[in-house]
């Protein structure tokens, strides 16, 4: 889910947030899940008000954001497709299905739709691999995916 | 018929292979002939491959039903056969299946037949009985059965847990932490994530139990967020503990205080590595930090802690319940107690295989697995994760355990096997390995970080034909290179699979070079 927020509704939420974790050692991750959870993402105007409220400096805020594959800097297409790319997926034909939905979508993995309609991810294992390949839907996890599963998935969500 | 109880899997797993639209289905067929269905939602036993399945409680125990056409269709005849074996689509018994019936469900002994949701489903099957047990004793008490039962690390490295538990007890300081690891990043595994979604209570009693034994009274339970059923379930799980006196500040009327909080992490693989993982807890980017000082002395927030795998931590109760013994008398050489193996990838039978140690990886494969998915040749499998060597189908008769793999060169790892049919190329195998080093690689070193972006440019020029046996030396270099060099085991043993690869399966990188020639 991605919110279009005014700098004055993100300032609020972001605050709030903040509040909740009054107290808490070590924050900063979890604050950064939690505005992630609130707007899709987390804004860049958020890094600001962030590092000061857990006084730390604006790298190490930066540094937190950009190591986890997890957290985004933009917000992702209104549906987000996760492939599995890891070897027990490949052992099933993740490959071949990763390139079947790239082509799909005409998207890069990793890339948004022009039309900002489907985010196309790659993903490392989900737990899944008696059943691979694997893949998630806007975070619904199927098993034996096949390309028609995941547009038949995503005809019913749209 | 008036009334009838039903059994279906509520894992992730399972649910992402229909079993929620058998639950409607059952629901419905009930609905239509007036009969009143109570469905439980259990966790999974380990059967994917007959996923999506259902069980009913009958006279002689539960009834296994599989649907083969439409699952209405399945659930009709169910009905009409007045649950019987005269049902196509019934399995039998699920006491009697062959495949269950082998394993020694040890660990897994409760996953996919109680409720995960309810504390009392969990007592009346011989949970907590651990814990009491433990509240009764000293910790070094504890320690001394932990040690005696020969328990070792399920996270990968088989590290001693009673060596470990006795460091942090002996540790000077008020504040110790348990974190429990389930960060379960290998491909191939998924036994964490059955366990944590189909018997919650068994992990909370082990992380408590770690916490008796060392005088922690907080812990973190590190979870990764490609788990979000696993994550609720300990939620509620450990909210409904506390509800019962089973966590809190005084724990069953003992006077000793004990909590537990879920983290989530944030998708980065190096996470799972144990420092990564306590910097990734104080909120920090995941950089592995230089040992000593060992976690157990100096861990999270700088204080002693127990840092331990899911599997290891659900091995506990029934060491404290059962006796050191029983569980020590299981397995082979060093290798104590069983393992829950998980069968993964190109196989016919996925799914998790609790045996004691020293089952061979033909047996597991093979008999259990029932051959690659394709009905085409086992060409490798992958043991132990990405970080895990490929295992040629010749060398399928080694027995699972963790002395008797390294010395072949191989690891056992989290107990992941993945299979591989004909159709694999080892070459694109040794790449992916490279490459997902230098994606997931922390960046603390020079050997991991920059090595295995060079490890993916030589097999790429490798696999075009430019210099093989120049460029093979490089790749070999490169390999000892980050054996030697690395911090921590990211880099040091991503040469395992590379290696493996290029020792037992040469054609496949000679292939490409003669085709360029
Ligand atoms: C790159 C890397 C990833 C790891 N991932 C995990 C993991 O996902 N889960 C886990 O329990 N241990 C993992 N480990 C092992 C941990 O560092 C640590 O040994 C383990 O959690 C200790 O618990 P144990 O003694 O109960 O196995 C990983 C290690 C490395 C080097
Ligand atoms: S080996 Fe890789 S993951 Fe491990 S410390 Fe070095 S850079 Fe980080
Ligand atoms: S490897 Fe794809 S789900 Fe585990």
């Amino acid at each position: 889910m991605t919110v279009v927020a005014t700098p004055a509704d993100l300032a609020d939420r972001i605050g709030h947030i903040l509040a909740e974790h009054q107290g808490t050692d070590g924050a900063c991750l979890l604050v950064l899940q939690a505005i992630q959870r609130a707007f899709g993402y987390v804004p860049a105007a958020a890094l600001e008000p962030v590092a000061k409220a857990l006084s730390l400096s604006h790298a190490d805020v930066y540094g937190v954001l950009t190591f986890y594959h997890d957290l985004r800097r933009a917000p992702p297409g209104r549906h987000v497709v996760r492939v599995c790319q890891a070897e027990a997926c490949q052992a099933m034909g993740a490959r071949g299905l990763t390139e079947q939905l790239a082509r799909r979508f005409d998207v890069a993995l990793g890339d948004t739709t022009k039309d900002g309609a489907v985010t196309l991810e790659p993903v490392y294992c989900l737990g899944n691999c008696a059943l691979s390949p694997a893949v998630t839907v806007d975070g619904a996890l199927y098993g034996r995916a096949t390309e028609f599963l995941v547009l038949e998935r995503l005809g019913a969500v749209r | 018929m008036k009334s009838a109880t039903f059994f279906v899997s509520g894992d992730s797993a399972s649910v992402s292979v229909g079993a929620d639209d058998l639950v409607r289905a059952i629901a419905a067929e009930a609905k239509r002939r007036g009969i009143e269905a109570r469905i439980v939602r259990t966790g999974s036993r380990g059967l994917y491959f007959l996923e999506p399945m259902f069980e009913v409680e009958t006279d002689e125990g539960r009834m296994g039903f599989r649907p083969s056409g439409t699952m209405a269709e399945c659930v009709t005849e169910m009905f009409d056969s007045d649950i019987s074996p005269k049902a196509r689509t019934c399995l039998g018994l699920m006491d009697d299946l062959p495949w269950l019936r082998r394993q020694e469900r040890l660990t897994f002994e409760r996953c996919g037949i109680i409720d995960p949701r309810s504390v009392g489903d969990y007592r009346f099957h011989g949970g907590f009985l651990g814990l009491e047990r433990a509240l009764g004793l000293t910790p070094e008490e504890i320690v001394a059965m932990v040690t005696d039962s020969g328990l070792r690390g399920r996270g990968g490295a088989g590290f001693p847990a009673g060596v470990k538990w006795n460091t942090v007890l002996g540790a000077p300081g008020d504040v110790k932490y348990i974190c429990c690891n389930a960060d379960e990043g290998d491909s191939g595994t998924f036994a964490d994530r059955m366990l944590m979604e189909g018997d919650p209570f068994l992990l909370i009693e082990g992380m408590t139990i770690a916490a008796l034994a060392t005088g922690a009274a907080k812990g973190f339970l590190y979870i990764r967020s490609e788990y979000p059923a696993a994550i609720a379930m300990m939620r509620h799980a450990i909210d409904a503990a506390r509800a019962g006196g089973w966590l809190g500040v005084d724990i069953r009327g003992s006077g000793k205080a004990f909590d537990i909080e879920v983290r989530e992490g944030a998708g980065a693989y190096i996470c799972g590595e144990e420092t990564a993982m306590l910097e990734s807890l104080e909120g920090k980017r995941g950089m592995v930090r230089a040992k000593p000082p060992l976690p157990a002395l100096e861990g999270l927030f700088g204080k002693p802690t127990v840092v331990n795998n899911v599997l290891t931590l659900a091995a506990v109760p029934l060491i404290l319940s059962r006796g050191a013994a029983y569980y020590r008398d299981l397995g082979m050489g060093r290798s104590r107690g069983t393992q829950p193996f998980q069968l993964a990838g190109c196989v016919r039978n996925g799914g998790l295989v609790e045996k004691a140690f020293g089952i061979t990886l033909r047996t597991l494969v093979e008999d259990f697995g029932g051959g690659t998915a394709t009905g085409r040749p086992i060409k490798a499998v992958q043991v132990g994760g990405p970080l895990g060597g490929y295992i040629p189908e010749e060398l399928l008769d080694l027995p699972a355990d963790y002395e008797a793999l390294a010395e072949a060169g191989f690891m056992l790892g989290h107990g992941g096997l993945v299979v591989f049919d004909d159709r694999v190329d080892m070459l694109a195998q040794a790449r992916f390995a490279m490459e997902f080093c230098a994606h997931e690689s922390c960046g603390k070193c020079t050997p991991c970080r920059i090595g295995a972006v060079r490890g993916v440019e030589v097999i790429d020029r490798i696999a075009a034909g430019a210099e093989p046996a120049k460029n093979l030396a490089l790749l070999e270099d490169l390999c000892t290179l980050m054996t030697d060099g690395s911090l921590c085991a990211m880099g040091g043993l991503t040469p395992m699979p590379v290696r493996s690869a290029l020792r037992h399966f040469p054609d496949d990188f000679r292939r490409s070079a003669a085709a360029a020639e």
